[in-house]
């Protein structure tokens, strides 16, 4: 198995993310430059934290035409995992693997703080070793986190049970105190129809070690990294 | 010739920014002010070849494709000669 990190001219969280996989995950994860056009070999991407272009335009907005985002498209046609985090999650809904956008943050600040999460989906290859409504503490960092969409694409994540994380309080209920940002339903996360793909505003990847006071975000990085080792260990048998 | 672009957010969607621009616009005194909406401007310089019609065609792409975000935005273009 072999985790990549897409490095984007004005990244800064793709050392976070690699250092999780690397020395608390323990898998192999290569960086990979933002002009590789060849995502062979890897089985998961992750488009990190950031401020890729300088958050020029829009966040996000100039990243999808990096070469490497057409290797992503084609790396997530064929099923395989995409993670999108803060600014992954912007890349991913500007690029259209995503549904909606990303605006300015409702009380116009950038905020930094462990937030409340709620877990909506724990069936996806994200979350399959959390329980469904399981709260999680995971920090956000971001100035545009609000998500939007429209009541059709609203409704479509709802059917499809596309809403993996929900801001919450510290038992779990869904409010607008809870909500930081403005995001509609207090989205946090969504993965497309497929379940291969997943963006999220919180780092998990920031709260993976007990010395930075959460664990929690390690679920998400073991769901993934298990779910990889299962199908890798069928397509082998499959192949005997 | 020179085409003009102009994006702006769709309505509906939420505008902090044109809402805190619009409250510091009120406690500087200024009345009968009922909104403010903040949008981005783009000026594209174009080289003589093209008419004014596949200049339109040309440039409303470029905002179709990444000057604006479908998703959240509407623009509007306009070309000078």
């Amino acid at each position: 198995m072999k985790y990549g990190v897409i490095v984007f001219p004005g990244s800064n969280c793709d050392h976070d993310a690699y250092h999780v996989i690397s020395k608390v995950v323990g898998q192999p994860v290569d960086f990979i430059w933002h002009k590789e056009t060849n995502l062979n070999g890897y089985d998961a991407i992750i488009l990190p934290g950031g401020f890729s272009y300088g958050d020029y335009l829009r966040a996000g907005a100039l990243a999808k035409f990096s070469p490497v985002m057409k290797a992503v498209k084609k790396f997530a046609a064929d099923g395989k995992f995409v993670l999108g985090i803060c600014n992954g999650f912007q890349i991913l809904c500007e690029a259209g693997l995503l549904p909606g956008a990303l605006v300015r943050n409702k009380n116009l600040h950038f905020i930094c703080k462990h937030v409340k999460l709620r877990v909506e989906n724990a069936n996806t290859p994200f979350t399959n070793e959390i329980k469904k409504g399981q709260v999680l503490s995971i920090p956000i960092a971001h100035a545009e986190g609000n998500y939007i969409c429209d009541d059709k694409t609203f409704q479509e994540l709802e059917k499809n049970n596309q809403i993996v994380f929900r801001y919450c309080n510290d038992v779990g209920e869904v409010t607008e105190e809870a909500n930081p940002n403005g995001s509609r339903s207090n989205i946090a996360g969504i993965c497309n129809k497929n379940r291969n793909i997943l963006g999220m505003m919180p780092h998990p990847e920031r709260a993976c070690e007990d010395l930075l006071g959460s664990t929690d975000g390690l679920k998400i990085f073991s769901s993934l990294t298990k779910t990889i080792e299962n199908q890798t260990g069928k397509n082998m048998s499959d192949g005997s | 010739m020179k085409a003009k672009v102009y994006v702006t957010l769709k309505p509906g969607v939420l505008d902090p920014q044109g809402k805190a621009i619009h409250h510091s616009v009120e406690l500087l005194g200024f009345q009968n002010i009922s909104d403010i909406r903040q949008g981005k401007y783009f000026e594209i310089e174009l080289d003589g070849n093209l008419s004014a019609s596949e200049a339109k065609e040309l440039v409303s792409k470029i905002a179709d494709e990444v000057l604006a975000n479908p998703v959240i935005e509407n623009y509007r273009v306009e070309i000078e000669s």
